[in-house]
């Protein structure tokens, strides 16, 4: 009981105190602490990564072995891997190699794509789901659409009522983002960093224990 | 108009026209495209962190001066540790090297984040409020609207009375503030297609256009 | 179904016919419309364009394809400005591998085109593991942080990376994102070391970003394809992101219309209710 769970909450405060007061401390000792963390973390992500590798490949492998709905499409991204594989290993991963090409015009090409989608969804959604029902989401609304204007070159064409020494969407535009939204935002920031700062006490504390995984 | 002779690009091209086949419907072009980025991308990952983490980062280092980086070995043994966590009877293995870099990384971060996310924002908050534009027409709003919105997502006292109004008031900065990322979402959405579609007209189609 | 309902209830696909259109047609109809320059990407250029020859930038593309289309115009943008002013660049993938396959085939082409040389002029570092430990590294020791370039030479070995210790040989660090990696660039690289900081990252995440510009924790912002165009602008290079920007206005005026008219079918058919 004790190597598999109070030893690990153990390392957890003493690492998170000696971390948290090494800031403060600018002796020699300290610096060396703090040194030698930064490569020993480094070197500890690098090898940990072989978990993420070796999960992707059993997840694919177990579904064509067991003939899973959709194997051949699992054959299709374990080809895909080995393909890339090979490419760095006979043909380097430098500049125009069949490494890089096969990557830009592919992953890269689909990858950019995909995300496009949304551009449809996103003007579908404005159409059905923006509704002003009510004088707060009228805010959110002008707010949003303001911004629409005033962040593209044909908002200075709209903006007819400057003729009356009123400023132009582009300027009501930058003073929305940062006067009101940079307040909204900034509230929501020092929510979030104190929340982070809780979880992170929680954890050193050992409060928080997810991390131990069951058992 | 020089329509590209290059089979990379119609490759691209290709994988770009079954990807928005799905705003149709799901069909398998867009799976097969699907799978395909998953696997380069995942090919591309490995090779690369072979190359430059292993290679680059370890075995480099470990060659050109043993003396002083054989320690290194320990981590490395302690991340290769982590991989016990698919075999359930060995997983607790894996918590060491867990808790040593969870532990490390929130001691790192607990006084950066107190600086940049809490003492450095309230500072920037506190500005100088003078009957002047500035004073209030961006520094008076800029508290009311911190303050406001930090009342607002106090959760441990009843929205009534005083309370009530100012996290009302902060309700409003939110809403602005939503609004502002509404507007710059929708903006990213439609560059990301015009990314697609200036791939085709200049270089599937050829066309010239800067 | 009155005309209101059929309004209301448009088919999706009129919806994305319209939206195509309003992107392709500006392409083809160009009216040339002028990008004003604001004050957050106005400071990123004048604090790089008062930079002396041997100052060194670092640019983390900590971005992957799916965000492509607004980076990597700001990347190209503050490429050309650098070696146009003969300042000298480092370029790396901090926080994401995938931006190695979009980054370095750009930076190599763009340094062909001014001739600047591999190792003295500028370096690409690809990507190391370490993200944040890494940022914390390379303010101790640049060198040990990143040990070798992409293409494994030792940085001692590199006239330009050999005289680089830590960030005060960095006279400014850009960060180009589609996450949040700019904040840890704050967290890890200005709280402790100083380091100046600039981001570019993509539109979505730019409203969120105001606070840390208004507490002097970045000394500037592009934001999005918009923020792209403006450096372009600048630099008076107008590229892809200036083209865009036609089709991005019109694009806007289209979702603008279509808000519009759904508020419209909305209340007209509430009414008649």
């Amino acid at each position: 009981m004790f190597w598999k769970k109070q030893l690990p909450l153990i390392i957890v405060f003493v690492m998170g105190v000696v971390m948290a007061v090494q800031y403060f401390v600018p002796h020699q000792a300290s610096e060396w602490v703090y040194n030698t963390y930064l490569k020993w973390g480094i070197t500890i992500g690098i090898f940990g990564a072989v978990l993420g590798y070796f999960s992707f490949f059993r997840v694919h492998v177990v579904k064509i072995v067991k003939k899973a709905p959709g194997w051949g499409y699992s054959v299709i991204t374990i080809v895909c891997t080995i393909i890339m594989l090979l490419a760095a290993a006979l043909d380097g991963m430098g500049t125009g190699s069949y490494y890089m090409k096969i990557y830009l015009y592919t992953s890269a090409a689909i990858n950019a794509t995909v995300f496009s989608l949304l551009a449809f969804y996103i003007s579908s959604a404005a159409y059905r789901a923006f509704r002003a029902r009510s004088t707060q989401a009228v805010a959110l609304l002008l707010a949003a659409i303001i911004v629409m204007l005033g962040r593209v070159p044909i908002g200075n064409y709209v903006s007819f009522w400057t003729a009356f020494h009123l400023p132009s969407i582009n300027a009501i535009s930058q003073w929305i983002l940062n006067v009101p939204n940079m307040a909204a935002k900034r509230a929501i920031a020092l929510g979030v960093g104190l929340g982070s700062l809780l979880m992170t006490l929680k954890l050193i504390l050992g409060i928080e224990r997810t991390y131990l995984g069951s058992e | 108009m020089h329509i590209t002779t290059d089979p990379w690009v119609w490759v691209a091209f290709f994988f770009t026209l079954s990807v928005y086949t799905f705003l149709w419907k799901d069909n398998f072009l867009y799976k097969i495209a699907e799978h395909v980025t998953v696997g380069v991308g995942m090919g591309f990952a490995i090779a690369l962190w072979w190359q430059q983490t292993v290679i680059g980062q370890f075995w480099i280092p470990l060659k050109t001066d043993f003396a002083h980086n054989f320690h290194l070995i320990v981590p490395a043994i302690m991340g290769l540790m982590m991989v016990t966590r698919v075999i359930p009877r060995f997983a607790w293995m894996s918590r060491y090297a867990l808790a040593f870099t969870i532990g490390a990384g929130a001691g790192l971060g607990l006084p950066r984040v107190i600086q940049a996310s809490i003492l450095q924002q309230l500072s920037a908050t506190l500005l100088p409020i003078n009957f002047t534009a500035h004073g209030l027409g961006y520094n008076l709003i800029i508290f009311i609207g911190v303050l406001s919105g930090l009342i607002y997502f106090f959760f441990s006292k009843e929205h009534k009375g005083v309370i009530g109004g100012i996290a009302n008031i902060g309700i409003w900065f939110l809403m602005v503030g939503f609004g502002a990322t509404f507007g710059y979402t929708v903006m990213a959405r439609l560059s990301l297609f015009i990314g697609r579609v200036l791939f085709i007209l200049k270089d599937v189609l050829g066309m010239q256009l800067s | 179904m009155t005309f209101w309902e059929k309004l209301e209830k448009l088919d999706r696909r009129i919806i994305y016919a319209i939206i195509t259109l309003a992107v392709v047609l500006p392409f083809f109809f160009r009216m040339g419309l002028p990008i004003s320059v604001s004050p957050e990407v106005k400071a990123v250029y004048d604090y790089i364009d008062n930079l002396s020859p041997n100052d060194v930038v670092f640019i983390s593309g900590d971005y992957d394809p799916q965000v492509d289309a607004e980076l990597t115009p700001m990347f190209e943008a503050i490429v050309r400005h650098c070696f146009e002013k003969n300042v000298k660049l480092v370029v790396a993938n901090v926080y994401n591998p995938q931006g190695v396959g979009l980054v370095e085939p750009r930076l190599k082409k763009l340094a062909q085109e001014y001739k600047k040389v591999y190792g003295v002029d500028y370096v690409f570092l690809g990507w190391k593991y370490g993200a944040s430990l890494l940022i914390m590294k390379m303010g101790q020791d640049f060198k040990s942080a990143w040990e070798v370039d992409y293409y494994n030479t030792r940085l001692e070995d590199l006239p330009l990376t050999s005289r680089i210790r830590n960030y005060d040989d960095i006279a400014l660090v850009v960060d180009l994102t589609g996450s949040g990696a700019y904040i840890s660039w704050i967290y890890y690289a200005y709280v402790q070391y100083k380091q100046k900081i600039a981001a570019g990252i993509t539109a979505v995440m730019a409203a969120d970003s105001y606070p840390y510009l208004q507490a002097g924790q970045l000394i500037g912002l592009l934001g999005g394809l918009r923020g792209a165009a403006e450096y372009e602008q600048l630099i008076h290079h107008p590229g892809l992101a200036s083209v865009g920007m036609e089709a991005q206005s019109w694009a806007h005026v289209a979702i603008i219309l279509f808000i519009i008219m759904g508020n419209l079918g909305y209340f007209m058919t509430r009414r008649k209710k």
